[in-house]
């Protein structure tokens, strides 16, 4: 009788335990890391066992449905407010905060030389122009200071068309209907050089990408160990590569 | 706090692209279904098919491949550029062809279901009459396919107005030329700004409810007259 009961202990310890090791991740990530962290999935799979489950949208987007309730475990923002904000409304874990990527914006072109960005702005002789919407997405805010920052952005205005988000964006560009565009390095790294122009950082404000624990996930393992991970060298290494800086 | 200039483009925007929409869909729809409604060839189911696909596919799978057919290497870039422009996206005109595509069916649907209902006999009748194939369309086949002409009108006027995801894909979001209310609405949402997403969304739900309320007892009277 003891035996039996010893036994079935055994199997709920080992099944408890085992489930803590194939764990899954619920991740809200910013559209503009969507190469990175898919990349960083098989990784992260490889190292630890746990399953990475990312949902892809814009920053403004995912913090609304997280407010509402979204399932969501960690949450990988493009900028460095709204996981401020989250811990504030009491939807992140305090402390748990931290900086896992700094983006750059580019100027991305596949018909124009780009090469020196400022005068292919200046000269203003394109038809479109695709930048993220400001208000939600970090890259467009960081394109709009670009072209404040050369004096342009009252020339360009009527010729700019806006993407929901960062992926959106590209698309304009990459179907030719929009000749040009600011999006991520990340989402055009290996692109020749002609095609993308880097704006000095100091013409925008660093695009800081933070990371933050939910309460959702606060008692998730494997939540907790996808953040440990992206701090990891391996990652970072990742994330380099991809086209961001890592403070 | 929401101010009319602040959506007033929007709204005004929104109501020329379905009214235009709607007389170009009136103007192409009721000879699609007038031949839907009467030939016989094989080919009339497939057509048919092809005409309600838009109830079905993603606004999604729409919206990309409008995107790619507008831009400089497709068909609306060499149409863009009898005006000097590079591409139909992010365009009226680019909203225009979109909505026309993707409410085709609900301006199909009904009227091709109202030219059956007519049967054979008044056709008939009219031709024994002396009337020219003309003449019977214009004075026998339109008028008694009214109700179906009037369900056809108000379903796409309001599904135009309630269009959100194709017009996201290939509008670029300009305000007072791509930027109709839908994406206005979805504007706010994402910009936090959930109170004026309130009031825009509420004056929705009573378009809507209107629109579809006044649907439901013109097609009763109709059916009255009628039937």
């Amino acid at each position: 009788m003891f035996k039996h009961i010893r036994f079935l202990a055994a199997i709920f310890l080992f099944a408890a335990t085992g489930s803590a090791h194939a764990g899954t991740v619920n991740a809200a990530i910013a559209a503009n890391f969507t190469k990175v962290a898919d990349a960083l999935a098989v990784d992260f799979k490889a190292s630890t066992g746990h399953d990475l489950v990312p949902s892809y949208g814009a920053t403004g987007a995912l913090y609304t449905q997280i407010t509402q309730g979204a399932p969501f475990d960690v949450f990988l923002s493009a900028d460095d407010k709204r996981t401020g904000t989250a811990i504030k409304e009491g939807f992140g874990v305090d402390g748990t905060e931290f900086t896992y990527a700094v983006g750059k914006v580019v100027l991305y072109s596949p018909t124009i030389d780009v090469t020196d960005g400022a005068a292919v702005l200046a000269a203003n002789s394109f038809q479109h122009i695709a930048i993220a919407d400001p208000k939600a997405a970090p890259y467009g805010a960081a394109g709009m200071a670009v072209l404040d920052t050369l004096g342009l952005a009252e020339a360009v205005a009527p010729k700019i068309v806006t993407g929901e988000n960062i992926t959106q964006t590209l698309q304009f560009v990459d179907t030719g209907n929009a000749e040009l565009g600011f999006v991520a390095l990340s989402q055009v790294i290996g692109k020749p050089a002609t095609q993308t122009w880097l704006p000095p950082q100091e013409d925008y404000p660093a695009i800081r990408q933070n990371a933050v624990l939910l309460k959702v996930g606060e008692a998730n393992d494997a939540a907790r160990a996808f953040l440990d991970f992206l701090k990891s060298p391996d990652a970072v290494a990742v994330i380099k590569a991809a086209g961001y800086e890592v403070e | 706090m929401l101010t009319l200039a602040q959506v007033w483009p929007s709204i005004s925007l929104t109501a020329s692209l379905a009214l235009v929409t709607t007389v170009l869909l009136l103007l192409i729809g009721t000879p699609i279904a007038w031949w839907l409604a009467r030939t016989n060839t094989r080919w009339r189911e497939p057509i048919a098919a092809l005409v309600a696909m838009p109830l079905v596919l993603p606004p999604t799978v729409i919206g990309f491949y409008l995107l790619i057919a507008f831009g400089p290497n497709g068909p609306g870039g060499a149409l863009a550029a009898l005006w000097g422009a590079r591409t139909l996206a992010f365009s009226f005109e680019g909203l225009v062809i979109g909505s026309v595509l993707y409410s085709l069916p609900f301006m199909v649907q009904p009227i091709r279901v109202a030219f059956e209902a007519i049967g054979e006999d008044p056709i008939e009748a009219a031709a024994t009459l002396g009337a020219s194939r003309r003449q019977t369309f214009f004075r026998v086949a339109i008028p008694l396919a009214r109700s179906g002409l009037f369900t056809g009108t108000i379903l796409t006027f309001a599904h135009t107005v309630g269009e959100f995801g194709v017009v996201l894909m290939i509008g670029g979001n300009i305000p007072g030329k791509t930027k109709v209310l839908s994406i206005l609405i979805y504007d706010f949402v994402e910009h936090g700004e959930w109170i004026s997403a309130h009031w825009l969304s509420l004056g929705m739900v009573i378009f809507a409810f209107v629109v579809v309320s006044a649907t439901m007892v013109v097609d009763r009277r109709f059916g009255r007259l009628t039937g």
